[in-house]
């Protein structure tokens, strides 16, 4: 992976088409027991990775020794689709992943990586199945470049525009703090707050009354 | 006069949540209501402490140990699992430190978030709800907009009470007619599912309505909405009406006198207007509802109990061909024979789709005086302290255990097995959960989603049984 002018992000890409691909397998459930961040990079679609004795399968395209170095992720329609959970993606970024190219991504998915400024480069379903016949009779890593200026996606054999948000190529290009951005609001959040708990009183404090009422 | 221009029901619970806009795309949005776990929000408070922020509204959070927390039926339950137990502490710690409410561990009241959220009136009408788990598009069963968010969002909302929220598009799901005798909520949500498919309504707010919807009981609304985010949606919504508002009255004594006049005027609102527009429109009829049962490894891959599984030759989209395809060798399966028939070795009733009273009064009412399958190893995890103590006063536990089956204590269980409630590879588990994903609930493990009655039929004769063709006495 390099990085020209912090705008293109070029990198060995490795095929993963299977369509609806989840955060359960991209993560299982036995790698979610931290109260931080880190340790997850072995868990990272474990099971497609390794067999029921935990030996390294050595069909699955990641552990084939021409696709060591991969860091971009060319995989099916609605990646990442499922469960919430954030170590999905920072389970990929702790195993070297800088970005993923797909047609379509799961929704909670798409906004987690782009907290975490994991690049997501959504191309047409006709453009994502150029790539993934590039891919398949390419010998070795596909070398694919994500231009993110230009919102591009570039390999020896294809060029197709991706879709991202203006906020979200900020995000990646800046590394935007999304709390501090917010808490420049606090103002208007006050005031919101107490407009919004006069009209409808009802919805003020009703986790703490719900418990006051329940007792502790 | 002037003209104002028709606004769908999600459009009018943004616009009443809106403390600024952002750009054409985000607005930050103010939250009511948020529900927290002990596995996707100790980053969150991690990351808030590292930053030195706190927490401003801490009574409109709430917490809840329910993903990793054993269901052994013992009175004081001990987490033994090291990690995990340190998640139930750190989020104690958490609660403790911002006087954030916590059910926890050894809470009589503990159970599945989206469980007890309801339960005790913590879900409102018009409210804005969120929580670090996607199946909290449940609340769109009593007109609140609730969805799942990530860790980095859980950090947001606890410093702000506001989210970074990308606006969805709108889309309507008209049900209407009766679901026939024999199928629920989940046998049409399945159906929808299976219609769509897996990113049917990605990127939408689903509004589903007609005569079939307003006819679901509010605990039938609620798998409904539940389940919409296995279409990828981004929220559902079921307007609130008479059903709903009594349901949420008699849940939340504190809305009375005054506020009560004046909540119920405001819920008359909370309705898409004549002739909002929205940019997809479905219709179903519910009389062709069948119960259905899942053949693969995605909940779009399902099927009438009367049908058979879908050949992959016959699939013409090759993307579509070839899931078809890993997902039968997954579940072990053939393309052209039926799912009635085939042997289960496990039956679970829980989670937050199907783990309430209505679902476990189902269960009995299927079961009467019949007893598990040999070979079948059939758990009730009752969706929380409140449901199990509601079933075992009304006699559906001893029925239940006496019958054969496990009778345990609350929590998300074998839904995603995070805790030590694991199949083994090859065992078929007919459940009334939500996700059939490869070895979502264990390794290897073959998941057929059903509903409670489907499940409670096939705990009775230890295959997937048609429950339509089941005696049922009262």
């Amino acid at each position: 992976m390099t990085a020209d002018n912090n705008t293109t992000v070029r990198g060995q890409a490795a095929l993963l088409d299977i369509a609806n691909l989840d955060t359960d397998q991209i993560m299982p459930k036995q790698f979610l027991r931290g109260i931080d961040k880190s340790g997850l990079a072995p868990g990272l679609l474990y099971d497609l990775r390794f067999d029921g004795t935990g030996q390294p399968r050595p069909d699955f395209v990641l552990n084939q020794p021409a696709f060591a170095g991969t860091d971009v992720l060319l995989a099916g329609s609605n990646y990442g689709c499922g469960s919430s959970r954030e170590h999905a993606v920072w389970g990929m970024q702790q195993y070297g992943f800088k970005a993923v190219v797909a047609s379509s991504f799961g929704e909670i998915f798409y906004s987690n990586a782009m907290n975490n400024r994991l690049l997501l480069a959504m191309v047409s379903e006709p453009d994502a199945q150029a790539f993934m016949q590039e891919a398949r009779t390419t010998t070795g890593p596909l070398t694919m470049e994500i231009d993110v200026e230009q919102r591009q996606v570039r390999t020896a054999g294809n060029s197709a525009p991706f879709t991202i948000s203006e906020r979200h190529r900020r995000m990646f290009l800046d590394g935007l703090d999304v709390i501090g951005a917010s808490l420049t609001y606090q103002d208007q959040i006050n005031a919101f707050a107490e407009r919004h708990w006069a009209a409808q009183p009802w919805v003020k404090d009703v986790a703490r009354l719900t418990r006051d009422r329940l007792g502790a | 006069m002037t003209m104002t221009i028709p606004t769908t029901l999600y459009q009018k619970l943004v616009a009443s949540h809106t403390v600024a806009v952002l750009d054409e795309q985000n607005v930050l949005l103010f939250c009511d209501l948020h529900l927290m776990n002990e596995y996707t929000s100790p980053q969150a408070f991690a990351g808030l402490h590292e930053a030195g922020r706190g927490v401003p509204v801490p009574g409109q959070n709430v917490a809840v140990v329910s993903h990793i927390i054993p269901t052994h039926p013992v009175r004081w339950r001990t987490i033994q699992d090291p990690p995990s137990a340190l998640q139930a502490r750190n989020l104690k710690a958490n609660c403790d430190r911002h006087g954030i409410p916590l059910f926890d561990t050894n809470d009589p009241l503990q159970g599945i978030e989206h469980v007890i959220a309801p339960e005790h009136g913590m879900v409102r009408p018009g409210m804005v709800i969120i929580c670090g788990d996607s199946h909290t598009t449940t609340y769109g069963a009593l007109g609140a907009l609730g969805f799942g968010i990530g860790t980095s969002e859980v950090e947001h909302v606890l410093a702000t009470q506001t989210l970074v929220y990308r606006l969805a598009k709108d889309m309507r799901i008209r049900v209407d007619g009766t679901l026939p005798t024999g199928t629920t909520a989940k046998d049409l949500i399945l159906m929808v599912i299976s219609r769509i498919g897996a990113q049917g309504a990605r990127g939408y707010v689903v509004e589903f309505c007609g005569s079939a919807i307003s006819a679901l009981s509010v605990e039938a609304r609620f798998t409904l909405c539940n389940m919409a985010v296995e279409a990828g949606a981004r929220g559902a919504l079921i307007a609130p009406d008479a059903t709903a508002i009594d349901y949420v009255l008699a849940k939340a004594p504190d809305i009375a006198g005054d506020m009560r006049a004046q909540a119920l005027a405001h819920w008359a609102t909370l309705r898409s207007d004549d002739g909002a527009a929205f940019a997809v429109e479905h219709v179903f009829d519910a009389s062709a509802v069948a119960p259905f049962v899942t053949w693969g490894t995605s909940p779009d891959q399902a099927m009438a109990i009367n049908a058979t599984v879908p050949r992959p030759e016959d699939i013409t989209d090759a993307v579509q061909r070839s899931s078809a395809e890993q997902a039968l060798r997954y579940t072990a399966l053939t393309g052209g024979q039926p799912l009635a028939g085939v042997p289960v070795q496990h039956v679970f009733i829980g989670s937050c789709t199907n783990a309430r009273i209505e679902d476990l009064r189902e269960v009995d009412r299927i079961v009467g005086s019949r007893h598990v399958a040999n070979g079948v190893r059939a758990m009730v995890v009752p969706g929380s302290g409140a449901v199990k103590a509601q079933a075992e006063a009304e006699g559906i536990a001893a029925r239940l255990v006496a019958a054969g089956f496990e009778w345990r204590q609350p929590g998300c269980s074998m839904c995603l097995a995070m805790n030590d409630d694991v199949l083994a590879p090859g065992q078929r588990c007919a459940s009334t959960t939500n996700r059939n994903f490869e070895g979502r609930q264990g390794r290897g493990a073959i998941t057929h989603l059903m509903s409670p009655a489907m499940a409670a039929a096939a705990a009775i004769t230890g295959c997937i049984t048609d429950v339509r063709t089941l005696e049922v006495t009262a």
